[in-house]
């Protein structure tokens, strides 16, 4: 069993006070929790600081981690013999065991409700997040969730063991929803009921299309002619391409609609994808290009800035 | 190794949860669940309805509430000012992206 060193997590010393052990947890658990810490790594922190706080603010479960002795963080160790083992069991090994699911374990067993019955305890409940494609929003998608999860085993101890669940993401997902999995966290004991399995989607920024909820953004870069004559021009969706009208005197800023082509909604609906008309220029124009806008600058009567004449002075 | 194909249920509007379920699956005793309803954390879907009912936003609300209230030791007022706050900090957000997805790229 690897050791975990709960003082130097807490960042305390081993004689500290029940009143330093909650200061220090508490300073923590602001920069790390996991609903208010911007750390992407602050729901991995906040499990140990939380995992050694649980431990150390609890007078008996202090007392029994101190029994462990002092190792460095991360070495292999047994306890001692005796310290809290299932009695008469010659054979019993705590090499895959984690600290952590012992001292869960030390409340479930030693805590009795009234006339000594043990407490239920409902399992844990597990929060993994799935990143998709948009294109696997689109059309739906199945994830395989690898997960370690603790059980216990006939001796009642908890070990760490793998489970593989496959999920369908029906079609239409959003950023940030979140499906519930009844029952597929961690096991109820003592009649508990068992944990939920918590799935986040996160949808992976895709190269061409923004997201707003259900509806998708693209850029449509148009040449200058293309937005002042119109065109019809192929645009990508994510069910494919489709030719899309631009209408002459097209506006660069200007969103073009097209109708039920973003992400699929509850209740049969979609969202929209609107095109962006952008006016682009080329890198550099050839000769004959510049011939031409040259005889067009010449031409032309239109002034862009009309507007600052008469707004400048108001 | 086996894998297991499981169903899930979207947590939107559409799911429903009664207040011992949400309390349940929160981790709140109901009473706390019922004051936080008072201090405006979640509103169930008829407020004036004898038992009241949830949607599957109000679970997401109360887990939060759930995960603050033992992290960091709080009161039901405490938990309630907190998970509004992050409401509106993930609705502001929200907006953001919406309006960040209409702007043009620079490319």
């Amino acid at each position: 069993m690897k050791y975990k060193d709960y003082y130097s997590i807490l960042g305390i010393e081993r004689g500290a006070t029940a009143e330093d052990i909650k200061k220090s947890y508490r300073k923590l658990a602001h920069k790390y929790h996991p609903d208010v810490s911007k750390d992407p790594k602050g729901e991995e922190k906040f499990k140990e600081v939380a995992e050694a706080y649980n431990t150390l603010k609890d007078p008996e479960k202090r007392v029994a981690y101190d029994q462990l002795g002092s190792h460095r963080s991360g070495e292999d160790f047994q306890p001692p013999p005796n310290w809290n083992r299932p009695s008469g069991d010659a054979q019993f090994s705590f090499d895959d065991a984690d600290l952590a699911d012992l001292f869960a374990g030390l409340s479930g067993r030693q805590r009795g409700g009234p006339g000594g019955t043990p407490m239920r305890m409902p399992g844990e409940d597990y929060e993994v997040t799935a990143q998709i494609s948009l294109a696997d929003a689109y059309a739906g998608t199945e994830v395989e969730l690898n997960l370690t999860v603790p059980e216990r085993d006939k001796q009642g101890i908890v070990r760490r063991v793998p489970r593989v669940f496959k999920v369908r993401i029906p079609k239409g997902a959003k950023d940030g929803q979140r499906l519930r999995l009844a029952g597929r966290g961690g096991k109820g004991m003592n009649g508990g009921r068992d944990g939920d399995l918590y799935l986040n989607v996160a949808l992976l920024a895709h190269p061409l299309f923004r997201l707003s909820g259900h509806d998708l953004y693209i850029d449509l870069p148009l040449a200058p002619w293309e937005a002042v004559l119109g065109a019809t021009v192929e645009v990508p969706t994510l069910g494919g391409t489709v030719r899309l009208k631009v209408p002459p005197n097209t506006h660069a800023g200007q969103q073009l609609r097209l109708t039920g082509r973003g992400l699929p909604a509850p209740g049969g609906k979609a969202g929209d994808l609107f095109a962006l008309a952008q006016i682009v220029v080329p890198a550099a124009a050839g000769e004959k290009e510049r011939e031409l806008f040259k005889q067009l600058a010449q031409d032309s009567t239109f002034n862009p800035r009309e507007h600052f004449k008469s707004e400048a002075t108001t | 190794m086996k894998s297991e194909h499981v169903e899930a249920v979207w947590l939107t509007e559409d799911a429903r949860f009664s207040l011992a379920e949400l309390a349940e699956l929160a981790g709140i005793p109901e009473a706390e669940v019922r004051e936080l309803v008072e201090y405006g954390a979640v509103l169930p879907v008829d407020p004036d309805a004898p038992a009241w009912i949830f949607d599957g936003r109000c679970l997401l609300t109360m887990r939060t509430a759930g995960r603050l209230r033992v992290g960091f030791d709080l009161e039901p007022h405490g938990v309630a000012l907190i998970v509004s706050l992050l409401e509106r900090i993930q609705a502001l957000e929200s907006q953001m992206g919406s309006l960040r997805a209409q702007l043009p790229e620079r490319r």
